[in-house]
């Protein structure tokens, strides 16, 4: 089958160097992966083309890169599922990350990230004799977040990263949820106090990017969840990230239906002395869309029925009362 | 055909333009809906971080409604849309918990079968009405518009909770319909990706760096408008624009369509008829460029 290659490269020795792109048009086997395709390129066609390999069986975790637009890895991706009609593949580096060389880039922010969530079990009280025994049931709900394979395919197509440098990352979070959820960790409470901080977990947009990116199911937006969920229960509430999520279960549970108008202060706070600058900051966008008639209703919208409002509260009453 | 309309909160709280426009575009559309005026919220993701199988059997529950009805339901908003499908996919994936959330159903007599189906407007305008049906019900082409489409990450990921394997024409959904409406496809990385509402009042100098991001690109790309089926998304795209302007010390003015006020515009509806003048930044530009077109050409009510 024949496939054209677009793919962007760069070569930091060359004068001026400057991102370019180079297109590459092959005749290959129907079962060839993008990754075959690029060894292919590099064995027969331009012997300077950059791009990190070992396993070639998603077990690695080296070969991360973006095709049409997206991460994935190379090895677990197959030509004929990404090609368009006319048979062409755009390959990229990874996003977020600095560039090395073509499709080689370098792992330093990635790694001082993980590290920063002290990726290893600390364990409470004297160390046992042999080993720490956990169950097998215990560590269950671990074994999908401990697939991750280090690639940083979730942290290239992060939407929070292309806007901040700073914030921890899909990894980095997936990996600390990792230790906060082993039985045998002792410093959950102040694990979750650290990323409760800026840059943590409330700062996840929700985008599912990482979700879809990860070549290994680690969901790791679903870990962020599970850790906002586990910071609310463990009590540690004075953010605005918690305060939103809990006044939206409150309207919900109140009327069946989100209250925006006051979601506002209730999510800055309503007794927080620094949320009045939050608050004055807000009202000239409160301002132009009232002049526009686009202000949320002052009296909140209801489900209709009263035995809806009471079917919706019952079931609130029922599924939190059981935690 | 016939629908249980999911409107969800915002088409009637912070974006109340959507609602009425929605209505009138359907009619045309000869969609007939049977509102769910008793369904909660979804939960919108948010409810789901403190407690996800309160988020499921609210959602249930809506499902439960339909399927009573025997009616699909029909959604105007990519949020709610995503949130649905990925709970709809949780509770057939997993019998024993769909047993547990239907449990909490019995009470009010409902019972999650899970023969709903969960529609956006935008796939049942291509999948179920068809874009060359939809293109017969328009008075008028806009051919001087070019715009850049903005989906709303709900409506895009996780795909397999989406049905895109069964259903590949929904990747490209917003596009058709652009393009069924005689304008040019402005195409950008930035159409799959995040508004930046869900952290707008977290962490808002990231949200509006993300408003600056796409409406500058889009900009740059020489659209003169951007079409989006989240009204979440438009909230941000379309209130935080100003703030993303000043922030990001970029110019930028991109006005913001709901999917049904350019269907309607198409259509032959007033931009009064669609709510124009709701949005926080101008449209103005966008109605003279479709004025400007139907005074020359046939077809303007």
């Amino acid at each position: 089958m024949r496939v054209t290659l677009d793919i962007g490269r760069f070569n930091p020795d060359a004068p001026n160097a400057k991102p370019y792109r180079q297109e590459f048009i092959l005749e290959v086997e129907e079962y060839y992966t993008v990754l075959d395709s690029l060894i292919y390129v590099r064995e027969y066609e331009d012997p300077t083309l950059a791009v990190r390999c070992s396993c070639r069986a998603s077990i690695c975790g080296s070969c991360a890169m973006r095709v049409n637009g997206h991460a994935s890895l190379g090895c677990k991706t197959k030509l004929i599922s990404v090609m368009d009609k006319d048979g062409r593949v755009r390959v990229d580096p990874v996003g977020n990350m600095p560039r090395v060389k073509d499709l080689v880039w370098d792992m330093k922010p990635f790694w001082d990230k993980i590290r920063a969530v002290d990726p290893f079990l600390q364990p409470e009280g004297p160390e046992p004799e042999e080993e720490y025994i956990a169950s097998p049931e215990s560590m269950l709900h671990l074994v999908g977040v401990m697939g991750c394979i280090m690639c940083g395919a979730c942290v290239s197509d992060c939407t929070v990263l292309e806007v901040d440098e700073n914030f921890l990352g899909p990894a980095a979070l997936a990996k600390a949820y990792r230790f906060t959820g082993d039985p045998r960790d002792g410093k959950t409470k102040e694990r979750l106090k650290e990323l409760n901080e800026y840059s943590g977990i409330w700062d996840c947009t929700r985008c599912m990017e990482c979700v879809q990116a990860c070549p290994k199911g680690v969901a790791p937006m679903e870990r962020i969840m599970a850790l906002r969920d586990k910071t609310i229960a463990a009590g540690i509430r004075n953010t605005n990230g918690a305060r939103h999520a809990e006044a939206v279960s409150d309207f919900v549970k109140k009327s069946g239906k989100l209250d925006e108008l006051r979601l506002v202060p209730r999510t800055y706070g309503m007794f927080n002395p620094m949320s009045l600058n939050s608050l004055f900051a807000a009202i000239p966008v409160g301002l132009r869309a009232l002049r526009r008639g686009k202000l949320p209703p002052i009296i909140p919208h209801k489900v209709e029925g009263k035995e809806n409002l009471q079917a919706v509260r019952r079931i609130f009453d029922k599924v939190e009362g059981k935690k | 055909m016939k629908v249980a309309f999911y409107p969800g909160c915002v088409s009637r709280g912070g974006c109340p333009e959507l609602y009425p426009a929605t209505i009138k575009v359907c009619q045309k559309l000869g969609i007939e809906l049977d509102e769910l005026t008793g369904a909660a919220c979804t939960g919108a993701g948010v409810l789901q971080e403190k407690d996800r199988k309160l988020g499921d059997t609210l959602n249930a529950r809506t499902f439960a409604m339909a399927e009573k009805k025997g009616l699909p339901i029909m959604t105007i908003c990519s949020t709610c849309q995503g949130v649905m499908s990925q709970a709809y996919k949780r509770l057939m994936d997993d019998a024993k918990y769909r047993e547990e959330v239907n449990a909490l159903l019995k009470e009010e007599g409902l019972e999650f079968k899970g023969t709903v189906v969960i529609k956006h407007l935008l796939w049942i305008m291509v999948e179920d009405i068809g874009v060359d049906r939809v293109k017969a019900l328009l008075t008028r082409q806009l051919p001087d518009l070019r715009i850049a489409p903005f989906y709303g990450c709900y409506i895009v990921r996780p795909s397999w909770a989406l049905g895109f394997a069964e259903h590949p024409d929904r990747q490209h959904s917003l596009e058709d319909l652009i393009e069924a409406v005689g304008a040019t496809v402005v195409d950008y990385d930035g159409k799959t990706k995040c508004c930046g509402l869900p952290i707008l009042l977290i962490n808002e100098k990231n949200s509006v760096d993300m408003v600056a991001k796409h409406t500058s690109t889009a900009q740059h790309l020489g659209a003169n408008a951007m079409v989006t089926p989240c009204p979440l998304c438009h909230l941000n795209l379309d209130g935080y624009q100003p703030k993303a302007a000043k922030q990001s010390g970029i110019g930028i003015h991109m006005p913001i369509l709901h999917l049904p006020q350019l269907i309607g515009l198409a259509m032959g509806f007033s931009p009064k008829e669609m709510g124009m003048e709701r949005h926080i930044v101008s449209t103005r530009e966008v109605e003279e460029a479709i004025a400007g077109r139907s005074a020359v050409g046939a077809g303007r009510r």
